[in-house]
């Protein structure tokens, strides 16, 4: 038989890379990776959003809230990325161990 | 007659002048002020000399009184005010004290030349002349205190003039703290009279005494020991017995001093206390005075015999007579007593005086080293003859007078009061000591071989400035009881006590037999005074028995009468001798008690100290380090989470989260 998917199954592939990107957040020590994390882990919201509209409410609020998160995304990966190639210049490295010369 | 106030007025206020301005510019002034001093009694002796002759010769009123006051303060129910009461009896009294007071004046100028502080000297003498003035005119019992204790303090100032002599730095303290006794005596009466009339004023109280007696508010009793109290003031300033121990230590101030102060006016400021607030004693009061009057009057006569200082004789015939005029008082003598005290002033002034001259020529007050000074000082011999005869009571004399009143009132009184005879026979007997002693001073330094033949050669007359004062007072002495007690005289008509109504006592009575005893008061009066300048000259003049043979076949009678009955002695065994042994009761106590009590008090405060400083330490200390040994602690725990690191925040952000989860999800599954 088919299988039919479920709320659940949406939910539970979201979690998987809500915590795959958070866990690369935690673990990695390169920036752009981080950049990456975060952008698994606002695509694990975005499912959460299109999963819990699609089951539960009617109309297509959890859709055009995903589209925002895209373009909020997109407008942080540049931002992001135009701080780390700055980052970069200033350093010549992007380890965020190394970004420590605000502390103290 | 509203100007005789405004002429006591300045009697009253120049002396005051002069010697407020004496004693801060003597030293500007041209002969440190002598002459102003002088002067400044010079003019009230003139003026009162004056007031006298309008008042006695003009006025002629017995009952002539002006009062003028202003009020002073209020004092509970009742007022204080300053005033005058100008009666007869202040104009005689005006006239006794300025008389006395610028001869004296006078006489100092020559007698004091060259001494130390001379400006003072006349400061002093002034102050002391406005402070009797001002006990002679003052209408009310509280000024009448304050001018007492004032006359005590000029008195103190001139005795212990010679401050840098031991004996006269003693003499002026023994004087101030013996009045004293008498003054606390005094104050108290004084202030029974208040609580009972609620005034001061003279004329007042008097009504006021007399009404609490008649209501019976005040017993018989009362009466009596409220006067009895005020006479204690008297016996202090009057010397009177048994208070009499500071006047012969007094004549270590010089000696026109004690002329003033301690023969004519301030000692006779008892009796004019007596006088004046005649209508305040009882007849039982009266006769205390009469009593203590008589022991003095003789038992100081018999101390005058053996005394060898010419002052110190000079000074026990002082307190025998103001004994007579206690008595005299006592007995309802009043005009006696009074005439007594104006003749005596003349007298005894012009006695001291005398012997200051000759204390001034002969460098010595030992009699014993005088002798033959007749021929060497002709004025004041005969001055001072005229004084002697005056005190023993020759005719003609002024004592004579006087003091024959005393005896008739004496005799009166005894006539009346058979039991009381004892008080005549005393002071016929004191009179003819009288004669005794004087005569023994005349001849002992008149006549006679000199004693010392450098001291003799020395001796001089006095300069006319000190001659001059004893011939004035010479014709006084001898006048004054012609003038006032004679055929016309008009001392017993016009010095009567102040009489309120139907007042207690009735003097006049007694005055009626005193007429009639005189003539035989008069016999017997000369008789004893003859017999005693008779044995006086058997035994120093003609020299047929020999005093000192006498005196040691009196042998212990002889000794107790020249160590003055030991009374000194006594009163420095009891009295000195007492306080010094409460003083050191005191000290111990002192020491033990109050030390005690100070060092336990400073002990305690010590140890609560202790205590307290250790609470600070450890308590209050102790929680403020550990709030900040606490806040340290946190500090040091919360810095561990701020690493600096993202990676660790977030990794802390997902731990709490999902510590709250679980937290939640446990106890939503258990509650």
């Amino acid at each position: 038989m088919m299988l039919q998917p479920t709320l659940s199954h949406y939910l539970v592939v979201s979690s998987c890379l809500f915590v795959l990107g958070l866990f690369i957040l935690v673990t990695r020590r390169h920036a752009v990776r981080l950049l990456m994390g975060i952008e698994l882990i606002l695509n694990a919201a975005n499912i959460n959003l299109v999963a819990f509209n699609h089951y539960t409410a009617t109309g297509l609020d959890g859709h055009v809230f995903a589209i925002f998160v895209m373009i909020l995304a997109a407008c942080e990966a540049a931002v992001a990325l135009a701080i780390i190639l700055a980052i970069y210049q200033q350093y010549a490295n992007i380890d965020i161990d190394r970004m420590n010369s605000m502390r103290e | 007659m509203h100007s005789v106030v405004e002429i006591c007025l300045i009697i009253l206020f120049l002396p005051l002048i002069s010697s407020t301005a004496l004693i801060f510019f003597n030293k500007r002034l041209p002969r440190g002020g002598d002459l102003l001093a002088t002067a400044c009694i010079g003019i009230p002796f003139c003026l009162a000399w004056y007031v006298f002759y309008r008042v006695i010769a003009v006025g002629h009123d017995p009952q002539f009184l002006i009062t003028g006051a202003m009020q002073w303060f209020t004092i509970g129910p009742g007022n204080a005010g300053w005033g005058f009461h100008i009666d007869n009896l202040t104009a005689v009294m005006l006239v006794v004290v300025t008389t006395v007071s610028f001869c004296v004046h006078v006489y100092s100028i020559g007698y004091m030349r060259g001494e130390d502080y001379y400006g003072r000297y006349f400061s002093y003498l002034s102050l002391f002349s406005f402070s009797m003035l001002l006990l002679v005119l003052c209408d009310n019992l509280l000024l009448l205190y304050v001018s007492w204790e004032l006359v005590g303090l000029s008195s103190y100032l001139l005795i212990g003039f010679f401050f840098r002599k031991h004996s006269a730095a003693d003499a002026c303290k023994k004087a101030f703290i013996t009045t004293r006794v008498g003054d606390v005596g005094m104050f108290i009466g004084l202030l029974m009279i208040y609580r009972q009339t609620h005034t001061f004023n003279y004329i007042e109280v008097f009504r006021g005494v007399q009404e609490a007696v008649q209501s019976g508010a005040w017993s018989e009793t009362t009466w009596t020991i409220a006067g009895i109290l005020l006479f204690c003031g008297a016996i202090g300033k009057s010397a009177q017995f048994p208070l009499h121990v500071w006047l012969p230590d007094a004549m270590e101030g010089p000696t026109p001093v004690s002329a003033l102060i301690h023969a004519a006016t301030m000692v006779a400021a008892g009796v004019y206390l007596v006088g004046r607030l005649y209508p305040l004693f009882s007849p039982d009061a009266l006769l205390f005075i009469a009593y203590t009057g008589l022991i003095t009057a003789f038992f100081a006569a018999t101390i005058a015999i053996t005394q060898f200082d010419i002052k110190r004789v000079l000074a026990y015939s002082t307190i025998s007579q103001l004994g007579y005029m206690m008595t005299a008082l006592g007995v309802g003598g009043f005009a006696a007593g009074l005439c007594h005290l104006m003749t005596h002033a003349a007298f005894k002034s012009l006695l001291f005086l005398c012997s200051g001259s000759v204390i001034h020529a002969a460098h010595t007050q030992d009699m014993r080293e005088m002798g033959s000074l007749h021929k060497k000082m002709p004025v004041t011999f005969w001055t001072m003859l005229i004084g002697a005869a005056a005190i023993s009571g020759v005719p003609l004399f002024s004592g004579f007078y006087s003091k024959d009143a005393i005896l008739a009132s004496a005799l009166g009184f005894g006539m009346e009061h058979p039991n009381h005879r004892i008080i005549f026979i005393g002071l016929l007997i004191g009179a003819g000591i009288t004669g005794f002693y004087m005569f023994r001073l005349i001849f002992m330094t008149f006549f006679g071989a000199p004693a010392d033949d450098h001291r003799y050669r020395h001796a001089h007359e006095s300069p006319r400035i000190m001659t001059g004062p004893l011939v004035v007072l010479a014709i006084l002495s001898a006048g004054a009881g012609w003038f006032a007690l004679g055929e016309h005289g008009w001392f017993e008509r016009l010095v009567v006590p102040y009489s309120v109504g139907t007042a207690g006592v009735a003097p006049a009575a007694v005055e009626a037999d005193g007429h009639s005893a005189h003539n035989i008061a008069m016999i017997l009066s000369i008789v004893m005074a003859g017999a005693g300048i008779l044995i006086s000259a058997v035994f120093y003049y003609w020299k047929t028995c020999s005093a000192e043979r006498w005196a040691k076949a009196l042998g212990p009678i002889y000794r107790l009468v020249y160590n003055k009955y030991y009374i000194d002695e006594l009163y420095k065994k009891t009295a000195v001798g007492g306080t010094l042994i409460a003083m050191r009761i005191l000290a111990v106590f002192d020491r033990v008690v109050i030390d005690g009590l100070v060092n336990f008090s400073a002990y305690f405060v010590r140890a609560w100290s202790y205590i307290s400083g250790a609470f600070d330490l450890h308590v209050v200390d102790g929680a403020v380090n550990g709030l900040a040994w606490g806040t340290r602690l946190v500090g040091t725990i919360s810095t561990l989470f701020q690493s600096g690191v993202v990676q660790n925040y977030i990794m802390k952000v997902v731990a709490i989260v999902a510590f709250i989860l679980l937290f939640q999800n446990i106890l939503t599954t258990f509650l």
